[in-house]
């Protein structure tokens, strides 16, 4: 028997090293069937120089020998992902992804669904045929009760196995998908209405407008232990009972084509613009002496962003500066801290564990870190903690009302620039006054209201300190 | 042009300048603020965001993106990474570029967010399954967050191969000064083998089965081949070496504690220097038995020393005799201080407190 040439599909299949006219498929498999109708559609739309086809792993795994297109093969369930890559990077792609029921139903699945859900392009051709073929006969999520298998000898139990898997009734729950419908090529009119889902599925692909899905119930007789004639006729038989054929959504004449992507500026552009305030690069100074602070207090109190500010008004003095917070579930509720090194060379160890200044905004952070301050350094607590009896050696402790004065302002979450002034007043940073402003001033860039706002409470604060201390 | 963000932002600035088309992730501490930064630079310019429904699809995404011929990445942190395994095995397999960022946390299992370097094995040795390993590159700076990003790119599409970012907690959090690059890298020409949806790429072909088995065995010999010829591009950083005694070996954050370290025990009459490698695969072999040739050294790192094992191996491998190297370490997310670096050089030299 001669065989006609498919369009869409190679001359002769190397896939054994010399080249022949016969797939891999076994005698009346569904595989060569589809895989068939697929390239005839992608020929006769004229979509076969855009049409990148994801090949899946299973019987499938060798589409690429057949089919005259793109071909990309996918690890094992990953083809909706590798899809979603493609036709997101490739507009013009018409992007197929072939699979089987173990690929997509089982092991793929949530890549399926999500990939539904997000109504990615691409037409996704599932070949249903309730069983493993190339691992050897397994039982597949689509399987259907009572159906032995090779790891379902004595037939699926539904109770200990579950039931069999409607794929196409999980995704039409789903708002994205196009169009859904379920199709067999078990016998010639069956294979001809298979013929118009594949083609209504690349239409939708090749006019931009989203999700296809189309499943195939196909006849596999080697696994299912059946002749072909016999195979094809169980397919019609029983595995239509569980899995009715027919269109359960097309939307594809009210979807809509995706827009095209709005112009947008270089990077470089895009940078230059940037909200960010410009400081200078770095400079080396041996002379400056490296400064190490610690900011601690309670989440909310605006610890890190004060630690920020002092490390931005050093920047702006040409420092190398690092600014490392504590992270994670600490800084939802409970403690929060940071660290500063502001230095005249490149900074070595961004933690800070012996700081020369310590701000303190409550208690606990008190009670753990004030012992670690170097000796000559400086520890600035708010007044609302309570002092130990005996400060550290060498070390000077400054109690401040920042929290307090906040309040009496009635700016109760600025207690942080309050703490901010004291560095200032007592020339604690290493850092020029003007410098730590120009920081408090850009730290408000957004909110340029309380800029003012902000000016007056770090004056306030230091006619404070001027007055007490 | 500077700008103070923290790590993982300067990663998503790398990531723009050296062209990333999209990116693609699934949110993990103590990575997030990658996706947050991509989510919102890469729009902005034109680019591509999703996050995708877990790091199986994140890695696959960009496995889908190379074979397209484009250019993405994607961020995660340990149990991410044990997830991507799979596609970076498929990805080196099948040959495509892709960068990918891991902030390393402690471990195994949940561990925690803080701080840990107990993916090396992991990233550097492959981690997947088959014969393959990444280019991983560690950077030690808010700056080599973003330009060891660019490198990755750089290097992922020159050996058409993922290529690892291998960072931590602390290096993803903190805030540095970045200087942004003058301009961004150009296009890259993916035509001979990506599979672009054009009648001149339908030949190509992107997969990773050679069903004969000397078609694989020939696959992965080139590879091989392929990853020895790397070793070009082997980066290190030698502080302070020229006259050491005793050199800290070390990478990333670690190296940063070694290089305080290093500045205290001078300050002592210690001579101590640092060799820090950029490039831990390839990795500057040569470059490390220079440096140690007739020095003691001690490896500062964040896991149970498997990095040492991997300075011992080297030496090794290069035909340097047998020398002991000290070891000191942290694990679980404590990070050592620059104290008990001090110290442990001191006992490695013998010297008393």
């Amino acid at each position: 028997m001669t065989q006609k040439k498919t369009v869409g599909m190679y001359e002769s299949f190397t896939r054994s090293g010399r080249p022949s006219r016969a797939t891999h498929y076994c005698a009346g498999c569904g595989h060569g069937i589809i895989h068939k109708l697929i390239a005839e559609a992608m020929v006769e739309l004229g979509l076969q120089d855009r049409t990148i086809i994801v090949n899946p792993i299973g019987c499938g795994v060798f589409g690429y020998y057949y089919w005259d297109c793109g071909n990309v093969g996918a690890a094992h369930g990953r083809a909706p992902a590798i899809g979603t890559a493609i036709n997101r990077m490739r507009r013009d792609a018409v992007v197929i992804s072939y699979q089987g029921d173990g690929d997509l139903g089982a092991i793929g699945f949530n890549n399926t669904f999500q990939a539904a859900s997000r109504g990615e392009h691409m037409a996704v051709f599932f070949v249903n045929n309730a069983i493993y073929g190339m691992t050897g006969g397994q039982m597949a999520p689509t399987t259907l009760e009572g159906m032995k298998t090779t790891t379902s000898p004595f037939g699926r139990d539904p109770l200990t196995a579950g039931y069999p898997l409607h794929v196409c009734e999980v995704l039409n729950q789903l708002k994205a998908p196009v169009y859904i419908e379920r199709v067999s090529v078990a016998d010639t009119k069956r294979i001809m209405q298979a013929r118009r889902a594949v083609h209504r599925a690349l239409e939708i692909q090749r006019d931009g407008k989203g999700y296809a899905f189309v499943e195939f119930i196909s006849p596999c007789p080697t696994n299912m232990g059946l002749d072909s004639v016999k195979a094809a006729l169980f397919c019609m038989a029983e595995m239509e009972k569980e899995y009715p054929l027919g269109c359960v959504r097309d939307r594809s004449a009210t979807a809509l084509a995706r827009a095209p992507h709005a112009p947008a500026p270089s990077v470089e552009a895009f940078f230059q613009q940037s909200e960010q305030h410009q400081a200078p690069a770095e400079e080396v100074d041996a002379s400056f002496k490296e400064q190490r602070l610690k900011f601690t207090g309670y989440g909310g109190q605006g610890i890190l962003s004060l630690g920020i500010c002092v490390a931005e008004a050093a920047r702006l003095e040409k420092r190398f500066t690092t600014w490392f917070p504590s992270y994670g579930p600490e800084q939802r509720g409970g403690s929060a801290a940071c660290s500063v090194v502001i230095s005249g060379r490149p900074v070595g160890s961004p933690a800070v564990d012996h700081p020369d200044v310590l701000v303190c905004m409550n208690q606990p952070s008190y009670e753990r870190f004030a012992h670690d301050v170097r000796p000559g350094g400086t520890v600035i607590v708010d007044a609302t903690v309570p002092l130990m009896e005996k400060a550290p050696e060498g070390v000077r402790v400054i109690s401040m009302p920042a929290i307090d004065l906040s309040l009496k302002l009635g700016v109760p979450q600025a207690a942080n620039t309050m703490m901010l002034a004291a560095l200032a007043q007592l020339e604690v940073t290493g850092l020029k006054r003007e410098h730590l402003l120009e920081a408090l001033d850009a730290s408000f860039r957004k909110k340029p209201a309380l800029i003012e706002k902000n000016r007056l409470l770090f004056n306030e604060a230091v006619a404070w300190m001027e007055k007490n201390l | 042009m500077t700008k103070f963000v923290k790590g993982n932002e300067a990663v998503v600035i790398g990531a723009l300048y050296a062209g990333c088309d999209v990116y693609f992730g699934y949110p993990i501490t103590p990575a997030s603020e990658i996706a947050h930064a991509a989510a919102r630079w890469l729009p902005s310019v034109g680019r591509e965001f999703l996050q995708a429904e877990c790091e199986t699809a994140s890695i696959y995404m960009v496995y889908g993106t190379a074979a397209a011929g484009r250019l993405s990445m994607t961020a995660t942190s340990g149990p991410g990474m044990s997830l991507m395994q799979e596609g970076l095995s498929y990805m080196a397999g099948a040959e495509l570029p892709g960068v990918i960022v891991n902030i390393m946390r402690a471990g195994p299992g949940l561990g925690n967010v803080y701080p840990e370097q107990g993916d090396y094995n992991q990233s550097v040795k492959g981690g997947g399954h088959g014969n393959y390993r990444c280019v991983v590159l560690a950077p030690a700076s808010v700056q080599e967050m973003c330009d060891l990003t660019i490198r990755a790119f750089e290097l992922a599409l020159k050996y058409r191969t993922p290529a690892i970012v291998l960072a931590d907690g602390l290096l993803g959090q903190m805030m540095e000064t970045v200087l942004l690059p003058e301009r961004a890298l150009p296009k890259p020409d993916t035509s001979s083998w990506a599979v672009q949806a054009t009648p001149e790429t339908r030949k190509n072909l992107i997969t990773s089965i050679f069903i004969n088995a000397a078609g694989q065995e020939a696959h992965n010999r080139r590879l091989q081949t392929k990853y020895e010829s790397m070793r070009v591009d082997a980066q290190h950083d030698n502080y302070l070496c020229e006259d050491a005694e005793l050199v800290l070996v070390a990478y990333g954050i670690s190296s940063r504690i070694a290089r305080t370290a290093a500045e205290a025990l001078r300050e002592e009459g210690v001579k101590a220097g640092v060799f820090r490698p950029l490039s831990l695969s390839p990795f500057p072999a040569e470059a490390l038995c220079r440096t140690l040739s007739g020095r003691k050294a001690l490896v500062v790192e964040l896991s149970s020393g498997q990095f040492r094992d991997d300075v011992l191996l080297h030496l090794a491998k290069e035909g340097q005799r047998y020398q002991p190297v000290g070891l000191c370490n942290r694990m679980g997310g404590m990070v050592m201080s620059v104290d008990e670096v001090v110290e442990a050089a001191r006992r490695e030299l013998g010297l008393g407190k």
